[in-house]
């Protein structure tokens, strides 16, 4: 365990998300659906040194197991996160994130005049991968097409 | 192969499938199925919530001349969705009512969102600038008809790539047969879309895009002509600048191939001066008279199935 992870608490069982581009936890965080007021134990840890990264985000919550498909939604604005399950403070499981096939309710389609972004219509946005390096996604409706750029500047704002 | 369905984008289809509704608009055209009460009983809903002369009188003469009907949801001024119904309940009334829903939209993505919700199957008569299949089986079967076959020949499509759905669905609809080659002509900023241009990359489409016609317009055997529309233009100087090179005029057509065919969905305002008209090249008004009997063969094939 490096000195980084060390400035919080190693945890009992849980998910840990190591590898998060810095500045993108609470990102993460939102895509995942967890705001802080679900009970469990979140720990966020932003803009530590790593090898790999030059800087990196940490995310760690405690007594929620984080199923994959839940987490490849983290891939389109964290493609180089890791996902360690911990179970009685051992990791069991190491992962990394992969972008889903299907993206369903994360991102809006870039095209205002899309059906997915008309008002009063009851439609989710829904977006199939046509490459995932670089990431590219399409939109089952109008077709356009998103790429990470797009994505990144819609969910991270930047 | 097509009962049931849902005509949304061109691409939905394979080529064997359009070769058999090919085969079924030959029946059509050549006489050999007589005036016909196969869809009698049958009713069509026509919902243009844009503008349409050809595509919405076409749709429902062929319904007539098949024996069926049709419903017409009039213009949108006089209609619930003046009054605020969103598209998702006016399509499902029109389910409701009708046997088949045609529609036309301004929105992307409208008519994939109607056939999600209606039972009935769907037709995409046009939405935004995305798809006009059933524009690109008119136009397909113009070329196999004028030209013999489609595989092998030299496909050029001039004018507005960017936002004419006429134009992108008669792309995707060539690239499923085995042309030569690929230009399209536009100026640089009418050029195709990034998904248009990904489709033809991931198919190994053999295509270029150029903005001069005279260059190339001698290797051509088939030119689609579309309206470039002064609005797409942020400035109108720059409409003004280009304009004249994307008319076709007869003696441009002087370098081209004698076998060339011309086409152009129509309506057509000057980017095909008069004096092409009575030239050999020119089959648009030949291939819009096609629009009946293609779908005809079409609503047949997805009401019937036979």
């Amino acid at each position: 365990m490096s000195e980084n992870q060390l400035m919080v608490r190693k945890i009992r069982d849980g998910t840990v998300i190591d590898h998060i581009p810095a500045g993108r936890a609470l990102n993460v965080l939102k895509i995942l659906g967890i705001t802080g007021r679900e009970g469990f134990v979140v720990a966020i840890v932003m803009n530590v040194e790593s090898k790999k990264l030059g800087k990196k985000d940490i995310v760690k919550t405690e007594g929620r197991f984080l199923d994959i498909s839940e987490v490849n939604k983290i891939a389109l604005i964290a493609p180089t996160a890791t996902i360690n399950i911990i179970k009685d403070y051992r990791v069991v499981e190491k992962k990394r994130v992969a972008v889903p096939d299907v993206i369903k309710g994360i991102i809006r389609c870039v095209n205002p005049n899309c059906i997915t972004n008309q008002p009063r219509e009851p439609v989710e946005p829904v977006f199939t991968t046509v490459s995932k390096s670089p990431l590219k996604v399409a939109c089952k409706y109008c077709g356009q097409i998103m790429t990470q750029e797009d994505i990144v500047r819609q969910l991270v704002g930047r | 192969m097509f009962k049931g369905r849902d005509v949304l984008a061109i691409t939905d289809f394979t080529r064997e499938e359009l070769e058999h509704l090919f085969r079924a608009v030959d029946e059509i055209v050549e006489g050999k199925v007589p005036a016909s009460r196969v869809l009698e009983g049958y009713i069509m809903a026509t919902a243009f919530f844009e503008p349409s002369t050809r595509t919405r009188l076409s749709f429902q003469t062929a319904m007539l001349r098949l024996g069926g009907g049709y419903i017409d949801l009039a213009e949108v001024t006089r209609t619930s969705i003046a009054k605020g119904e969103n598209l998702a309940d006016t399509i499902r009334m029109l389910d409701s009512y009708a046997d088949i829903v045609v529609i036309r939209h301004r929105i992307e993505g409208a008519a994939k969102f109607a056939a999600e919700i209606a039972e009935a199957p769907v037709i995409n008569a046009g939405d935004g600038t995305r798809h006009h299949p059933t524009q690109a089986m008119i136009d397909l079967y113009a070329i196999r008809r004028f030209r013999g076959r489609i595989d092998g020949l030299v496909v050029g499509v001039l004018g507005d790539l960017k936002y004419g759905r006429a134009a992108s669905s008669f792309i995707y609809g060539v690239t499923l047969f085995n042309i030569r080659k690929l230009f399209l002509i536009s100026p640089p900023s009418l050029r195709v879309r990034n998904e248009v241009r990904e489709y033809l990359r991931a198919r190994n489409i053999n295509y270029e895009e150029t903005e001069d016609l005279k260059d190339i317009l001698r290797e051509l055997d088939v030119l689609y002509v579309t309206r470039i529309q002064k609005e797409r233009f942020p400035d109108p100087m720059e409409y003004e600048k280009v304009k004249g090179s994307y008319v076709v005029t007869r003696s441009l057509l002087e370098e081209a191939k004698s076998g060339l065919v011309i086409l152009h969905p129509l309506p057509r305002v000057d980017e095909i001066s008069l004096d092409v008209d009575e030239t050999p090249h020119a089959k648009y008004f030949e291939q819009a008279k096609l629009g009946v009997p293609v779908r005809m063969a079409l609503l047949k094939l997805v009401l019937r199935g036979d």
